[in-house]
């Protein structure tokens, strides 16, 4: 037993968090950055915050995953940052030339009092960035929120540093993409491309990193949103905001700055949710929606009734980040699964008024922690107390999957030991299907090895 | 157009043999390359972490503690408590008013959990700054609860990642010495070994096998008790010259316990480290028992290795590593099975094993210290490498320039120590320098 220390009785702990469900914001502002295309993430700290960064990337995506950092020394500490970042952002556009550096902060730099917003402006007016380049930053303090939070912070600076109105609207519509996938992120495009509408999708890591292998390391990939798309968001006529947490602070700004009006949705995970979704672009751009997609989502729910006996009453353990996990919730209702326990180690208030609305009435016995000490260490006491039939998070749900005999079912930040997250969706109607295939996958080759002998079935 | 290099760096790359001149290292990083290193925690937590039944609560924000959550797959024979994450998840609050409670109270929390054997109490950056007293905490919790309670400075700005081995020995060193049991005769400490891949486990099995005495592995599948007790081992036999070396002096100095440095990457060097210890201990029956495993592990290897040998032949191999000393070994273990060598280097190499690698190398090995990306890729293209060895931030890039890829560091998922772990390394080579994929990306 790997966390053979774990016990059923829950013992009150005022400080300590063990095997959390969260980590800090730098790395969602870096994954953030690297959804715009030619940007070079810059981390403004110890070399340690980027080079981890770094390797956790490059483990969920197998991909090449570049990034800066101030390199800060004893000295930095005392002194400050700032000749740091000015060496800093005169070496990458000497050496690396990027289109775009994008700063963000560390607990080091904020706690020492770095104010890179001074820094940054001090670069521009000293001749730091080169013509027709720019630096864009945002604060993210480790010890504050989550890594999805500085996710959504690094969104919400290339809406400050870039959103304009100009005197031609544009027949478009703005997606603000919370935290997924390159591949959800591909589908959310792909869907609004089938109805025929015009999109800026941003930030969008699809083929930033999910890249071909073709012999040659390309620093800068072909994907991700273009200055000329970012300031143009400005004219677009209405903005979604897929994700509560990771992108309406951005749509907020993007209104006050613009004009331009927003809705706040959840990620399109799952039948409801992709409906949502679906009906909004509907009414954003008045266009119709298209028979194709009406036979996606007919497919969909096609799927869930030819399995639903399998599917009903089956408990469910999740963690992750609320943005995920509140459309994933819902969307394991609206198959009669049970999910009973959730954490995320994200604070916020709106995650446990979505998850009471969701779940007070059809699963009253739930339980549901976010913020500090909703980990992984609690969800494992509440599994121990009363067993589930799935588990859907990250890789490192594996520990507990496997000393209690659970199937897990991998979804969310980071994914170190599986691939296929970066490559196939779990947004949109088809992505619906996709985890519905996992899921069943999962719980039946369970029964399959585990049932009496006389108990196996051929046909299922 | 990118420029290759970066200004400044011109000295930390040599190439062997058109230059007299010493490499540059040890020098911090220029701010804003995009280097492979890492910090100060991050070193003193790597050496750490393999203690299996000692407790290691980070105190820090969240992503410290993240981060360094069971990375390295240095197993353990008994206890997994080392595979558990604890942070002390400090907020803005702590921040302002100092994070010495929460730390005080996380401590006594999960010493009354899981009554480990130690606690190891790492700072980070943060805590570098707020300036919380770690040691007077730890004192505090080390004598309410009885166990030792050891604080690790390790602020990640505190200078690179070798200076987080140093803070890990000095750690380390409050232990030795705390407990006195008799050992047998014959005993040596195994220092700079992290059993990953169960790699440790092979290494006891031959000094078994020549009548050695293994008394505490620091920190490979590493207990709290024998370390305690290391000072009395006649031997410190020490690999990974980066991480170990400064634990192996003071213990010198302290307990009079010599050092021997040795590396158990490759036959050669695997072979002297048996021979080694067993000319310390100036006894005949251990040299005849290490000669026979000598003997018995080449009968055994050679034929397969010649095998490979045959099929490697001309291939070109590229080394980018944490610690120059490993490289050395890598270059030898290369040759073995008929691959050159063309590119060198290592994220925190020193200056005498740099000059070392110059005359082992063929005229014309490209050698670089601290490189990057953009450096790598230009290396491996100009010479044509067919391999890259390297670490976890290494591999996709290789990939992508269609280069087969072999990790020897924290993601080795196989044994690559000892006679057994050549036999892996040959095949591993093997089958990534060979595998049909290449030929589409060409």
């Amino acid at each position: 037993m790997l966390l053979r220390h774990t016990t059923d009785k829950i013992i009150e702990r005022e400080a300590l968090t063990i095997n959390p469900a969260k980590t800090c914001q730098p790395v969602g502002a870096m994954y953030a950055a690297l959804g715009i295309h030619g940007c070079l993430p810059h981390s403004h700290g110890s070399q340690g915050c980027c080079s981890y960064h770094r390797s956790a990337l490059t483990r969920h995506y197998k991909e090449p995953v570049m990034a800066a950092t101030s390199s800060f020394t004893e000295g930095t500490s005392v002194f400050g940052g700032q000749a740091n970042l000015l060496q800093a952002i005169e070496t990458i556009f000497t050496v690396y030339n990027p289109d775009v550096i994008a700063v963000h902060t560390t607990c080091l730099s904020e706690t020492i009092g770095d104010d890179v917003n001074q820094i940054c402006q001090k670069a521009r007016t000293e001749g730091y960035v080169p013509e027709g380049k720019f630096v864009i930053h945002c604060n993210t303090p480790s010890y504050v929120g989550s890594h999805v939070t500085g996710y959504a912070n690094m969104v919400t600076s290339m809406v400050k540093h870039f959103a304009t109105v100009s005197t031609t609207p544009k027949n478009q519509i703005n997606l603000v993409a919370g935290w997924c996938e390159p591949s959800d992120m591909r589908e959310m495009k792909r869907i609004s491309t089938q109805m025929g509408i015009k999109t800026v999708m941003f930030p969008d890591t699809s083929d930033v990193l999910d890249t071909p292998l073709t012999g040659k390391h390309e620093f800068y990939p072909s994907g991700g949103v273009t200055i000329p798309e970012l300031v143009s968001t400005g004219d677009s006529k209405f903005t979604l905001a897929l994700g509560s947490y990771s992108s309406e602070d951005a749509a907020t700004l993007l209104e006050t700055k613009c004009k331009v009006k927003f809705s706040v949705l959840d990620l399109p995970i799952g039948l409801q949710a992709t409906d949502k979704y679906v009906m909004a672009l509907s009414r954003a751009s008045k266009m119709p929606v298209p028979d194709s997609i009406t036979a996606d989502r007919g497919r969909l729910v096609d799927m869930i009734a030819d399995m639903h006996q399998y599917l009903y009453n089956k408990r469910v353990a999740l963690f992750g980040d609320p943005d995920t996990l509140v459309p994933l919730t819902e969307f394991l209702l609206s198959m009669d699964m049970k999910p009973v326990y959730i954490v995320s180690g994200t604070p916020g208030k709106k995650f446990e008024t979505a998850m009471t609305n969701l779940l007070l009435k059809k699963v009253p016995e739930a339980k549901f922690k976010n913020g500090q000490r909703a980990d992984m260490f609690l969800l494992h006491q509440w599994i121990k107390q009363e067993p589930v039939d799935l588990l859907i998070g990250n890789s490192y749900g594996k520990y507990i999957a496997r000393d209690e005999n659970i199937p897990l079912v991998r979804v969310g930040f980071p994914i170190l030991d599986r691939i296929g997250h970066s490559h196939f969706p779990i947004v949109g109607y088809q992505g619906g299907m996709g985890l519905i295939i996992k899921i069943l996958n999962a719980i039946l080759d369970k029964e399959d090895r585990e049932c009496a002998e006389e108990k196996v079935e051929l046909t299922m | 157009m990118m420029s290759e290099f970066l200004t400044g760096r011109e000295k930390q790359i040599v190439r062997s043999g058109t230059t007299s001149e010493a490499i540059l290292c040890a020098k911090p990083s220029l701010a804003g390359s995009v280097s492979q290193r890492a910090c100060v925690f991050c070193g003193s937590r790597v050496v750490l972490y393999p203690i299996s039944d000692a407790l290691h609560l980070i105190h820090g924000p969240i992503g410290c503690a993240v981060y360094t959550w069971d990375i390295r797959g240095a197993l353990s024979s008994g206890p997994e408590l080392h595979r558990n994450s604890f942070s002390t998840d400090l907020q803005e609050k702590d921040v302002v008013f100092g994070g010495e409670k929460k730390l005080y109270a996380s401590l006594i929390e999960l010493i009354d959990r899981y009554k480990p054997k130690a606690a190891f109490v790492y700072s980070t950056c943060l805590v570098g700054v707020i300036g919380d007293d770690l040691e007077a905490v730890c004192k505090k919790v080390g004598l309410e609860k009885s166990i030792p309670v050891i604080p690790v400075q390790a602020p990640g700005f505190n200078g690179t990642k070798k200076d987080g081995y140093k803070v890990a020995c000095e750690a380390l060193a409050t232990l030795v010495g705390t407990s006195d049991r008799e050992i047998p005769k014959f005993s040596i400490n195994i220092l700079g070994d992290f059993n990953i891949a169960g790699e440790l486990w092979l290494l006891l099995d031959y000094y078994r096998r020549m009548g050695i005495h293994v008394n505490a592995t620091i920190t490979g599948d590493g207990r709290v008790d024998a370390i305690r007790n290391a000072h009395k081992a006649s031997l410190n036999v020490v690999q990974c010259s980066g991480s170990m070396m400064y634990l192996a002096k003071l213990m010198q100095e302290k307990y009079g316990v010599p050092f021997m440095r040795v590396s158990y990457f490759g036959l050669e060097d695997m072979s002297e480290a048996l021979y080694g210890v067993a000319k310390f201990f100036k006894d005949k029956d251990l040299m005849i028992k290490a000669s026979e495993i000598v003997k018995e592990e080449f009968l055994r290897i050679m034929p397969v290795i010649k095998e490979y040998k045959e099929k490697l032949q001309g291939k070109k191999a590229a080394i980018y590593v944490g610690g120059s000393f490993k490289a050395i070994s890598l270059i030898k273990a290369l040759r073995l099975i008929g691959v050159q060598t063309v590119v060198v280097g290592s994220q925190t190499g020193t200056s005498e094993d740099y000059e070392l690698i110059q005359q082992l190398c063929d005229e014309g090995t490209i050698i670089v210290d601290d490189s990057n990306p953009i450096e790598l890729s230009t290396f491996v293209k100009e010479k044509k490498a067919d391999i890259f060895i390297g670490g976890v931030k290494e591999r996709p890039i290789a990939y992508k320039l269609g280069l087969g890829f072999c990790d020897h560091n924290h993601e080795r998922k196989e044994a690559l120590a000892g006679y057994e772990g050549m036999l892996n390394f040959a095949k591993e080579i093997y089958a990534t320098a060979m595998s049909p994929v290449w030929q589409f990306t060409r």
